[in-house]
């Protein structure tokens, strides 16, 4: 390992990067529009159904049949009482209902709360309330935007590129280089994981500055998540770069990967309440792991006690995807 | 400088290289010569370390390739791509990182003539500023041994002039070369020896002057197809070939061919006699053009 040619190889690839407008363009403008696109689309009313959440038995239960039968309103079974009261406080659900405890909850600050009390016969049920903030769609989705941006940075700015340097003989030309294939792979995950930090950090910024939205958490356990996010996500790139020699097969088995990563790794909307093998299969993703973690901290303000297991299946991923990746990769 | 012993290699099952044997002394400039597919890339692709050779030995400094080889020798390849959007100064001064020991920017630029284009894109250069550079790239390292696949294939002749210019500079500093080409002036005119290969093989070797000697006594004639009459004959010891509409006449004697055709009444208002060059020797070994 020389230091020299390793950092010669980083400096070229950045230059590289940083000149090449349209992959600029795609990194930072993208993300910026989709997430103000949500702002707008989700601001007001996102939807008009009701949600109420009902924990306990419902069947035999005569005295609140004509509010459990009203149309308009989607009741969900909720296990945790925790939880559902935490998506009161959020907005998430406009009301819970405890049958066997006889109590329900609002939310204070709820319109869709208050309308829900008014059709519901309080006469035998006793009223709590909480009074949390609002999570608005943009709150939510955005780790999630900024996680779809940073995979397909990674995949194609990895992945795709390699297999294009391979294709047109740049691979070629530097393999009859002194330079080793772990200087090389090591340039181009350390270049790209530069680039993601620096725009991510750019776009989470800029939005910020336009929108506002809610971090409750740490900014370092946050960086962290991305950093080794990234670096899974890199992993993968470099995992479908080592053989391939045609950028047509890499650039379908790339989007062959990235669109599953996309839909079910909850970038826009939960997996929560979806086929249990649909979950089993979002754990196989680098991805949900990522933004799992960073809406835990962003949105719930939670702590690395809490989200070591993500922190854990990312390290994982990328210790194992880059160890297979740098075992089968050939210049040729 | 290099020891070649039984190359082969297979590629699915077709011989690209067939048990090839040679050696390379120091300070010479070998011509690799042969039709596309005679196995002239594979050869040299192994002799540069990128290719693994099927079976048969090669030996550097009579070691196998390793370390020193890679930091002592400089390579040309035929395609090649450049990082993108990084220009001409740039891509040397990352090459020139590569290497424990380097020779200066100038001399680089100054041996290529890359002046005039040093702080261009590299997707926009010409032809000939592109071979320019790559050759700059392969004697970034002050190479012992330079390797050079076609270096002039695609450029006008202008440019390919020029490449020879900065090629003969680098022989006049007692480097090893080895250069495969189409072009058989090309071999004549910076080729110390030269090898021809056709399927694999290596089909004759030498100097190519001797080489021209030893297999042609004396002139070519070359004449019009429809100037001779049907079952025409040459004179005695020398022998005819048809190349579509001409016909050229291989003569053992010039005054006694011309003779011949007087006597036989042909018209000579076409004739043209010239001294055998490579090409004719390669047409007559493997029986096909160099292009074909």
């Amino acid at each position: 390992m020389s230091p020299h040619r390793f950092l010669a190889l980083l400096k070229a690839r950045n230059q590289e990067f940083l000149r090449d407008r349209t992959a600029l363009g795609w990194n930072i403008i993208m993300p910026v529009l989709i997430v103000i696109g949500f702002a707008f689309a989700f601001g007001s009313e996102d939807q008009d159904l009701y949600k109420v959440g009902v924990q306990g038995e419902t069947a035999d239960n005569s005295r609140l049949e004509t509010f459990l039968t009203t149309r308009h309103i989607q009741f969900i079974p909720v296990e945790s009482q925790t939880d559902a009261i935490t998506k009161v406080d959020r907005h998430q659900l406009d009301m819970l209902i405890d049958i066997p405890g006889n109590r329900y909850w609002i939310n204070n600050s709820s319109a869709k709360g208050y309308i829900l009390e008014r059709l519901l016969d309080t006469s035998e049920l006793q009223k709590e309330s909480v009074s949390g903030k609002e999570i608005r769609y943009v709150d939510w989705v955005i780790p999630g935007v900024l996680g779809m941006n940073i995979m397909f940075s990674s995949l194609f700015g990895v992945g795709y590129v390699i297999v294009r340097y391979r294709k047109n003989g740049v691979l070629k030309r530097l393999s009859a280089t002194p330079l080793t294939a772990f200087e090389f792979l090591l340039a181009q995950i350390v270049s790209r994981l530069l680039m993601i930090v620096a725009f991510t950090t750019l776009v989470y910024i800029g939005t910020d500055l336009l929108i506002g939205f809610r971090m409750y958490g740490s900014y370092w356990l946050l960086l962290t998540v991305l950093i080794l996010g990234g670096l899974s996500m890199i992993s993968v790139g470099l995992l479908i770069a080592a053989r391939m020699t045609s950028e047509e097969a890499a650039n379908g088995l790339l989007n062959l990967i990235s669109w599953p990563m996309m839909l079910l790794s909850g970038v826009w909307f939960s997996l929560e309440g979806s086929h249990p093998l649909v979950q089993q299969l979002a754990l196989a993703l680098p991805l949900t792991h990522m933004i799992d973690a960073a809406r835990a901290i962003m949105i719930d303000g939670l702590g690395p006690a809490e989200i070591w297991p993500q922190l854990t299946a990312l390290t994982g991923f990328s210790v194992i995807f880059i160890w297979i990746g740098a075992k089968t990769f050939r210049w040729e | 400088m290099i020891e070649v012993k039984d190359l082969t290699k297979h590629y699915a099952g077709l011989k690209a290289v067939d048990g090839i044997s040679f050696t390379i002394p120091r300070g010479i400039c070998l011509g690799l010569l042969g039709p596309n597919g005679a196995g002239k890339t594979t050869t040299v692709e192994m002799l540069e370390g990128i290719l693994c050779p099927s079976s048969g030995t090669i030996l550097y400094k009579g070691a196998p390739l390793g370390a020193e080889f890679r930091n002592e020798a400089g390579i040309m390849f035929q395609h090649t791509a450049l990082q993108e959007h990084i220009t001409v100064r740039e891509v040397l001064k990352l090459f020139q990182q590569f290497y424990p020991h380097t020779r200066s920017l100038d001399e680089l630029i100054e041996i290529c003539a890359l002046g005039e284009f040093l702080e261009r894109d590299t997707r926009k250069l010409s032809g000939g500023q592109r071979q320019r550079l790559l050759l700059a790239i392969a004697l970034i390292n002050n190479p012992e041994i330079v390797f050079l696949d076609e270096p002039t294939t695609g450029l006008d002749p202008q440019s390919r002039r020029n490449l020879w210019e900065q090629v003969r500079r680098i022989k006049g500093e007692n480097k090893t070369l080895v250069l495969t080409t189409h072009y058989m002036e090309e071999a004549y005119e910076l080729c110390d020896e030269i090898l021809i290969m056709d399927h694999g093989k290596i089909i004759a070797r030498g100097i190519p002057r001797e080489l021209l000697a030893e297999h042609y006594k004396n002139s070519i004639l070359t004449l019009p197809a429809d100037a001779l009459p049907a079952g025409f004959k040459p004179d005695p010891g020398s022998s005819l070939l048809t190349r579509g509409d001409w016909v050229e006449i291989l003569s053992k004697e010039v005054n006694t061919s011309i003779e011949h055709l007087i006597k036989h009444q042909i018209s000579l208002t076409h004739l043209l006699v010239r001294s055998p060059t490579l090409e004719d020797l390669f047409l007559e070994l493997t029986g096909h053009s160099l292009r074909s």
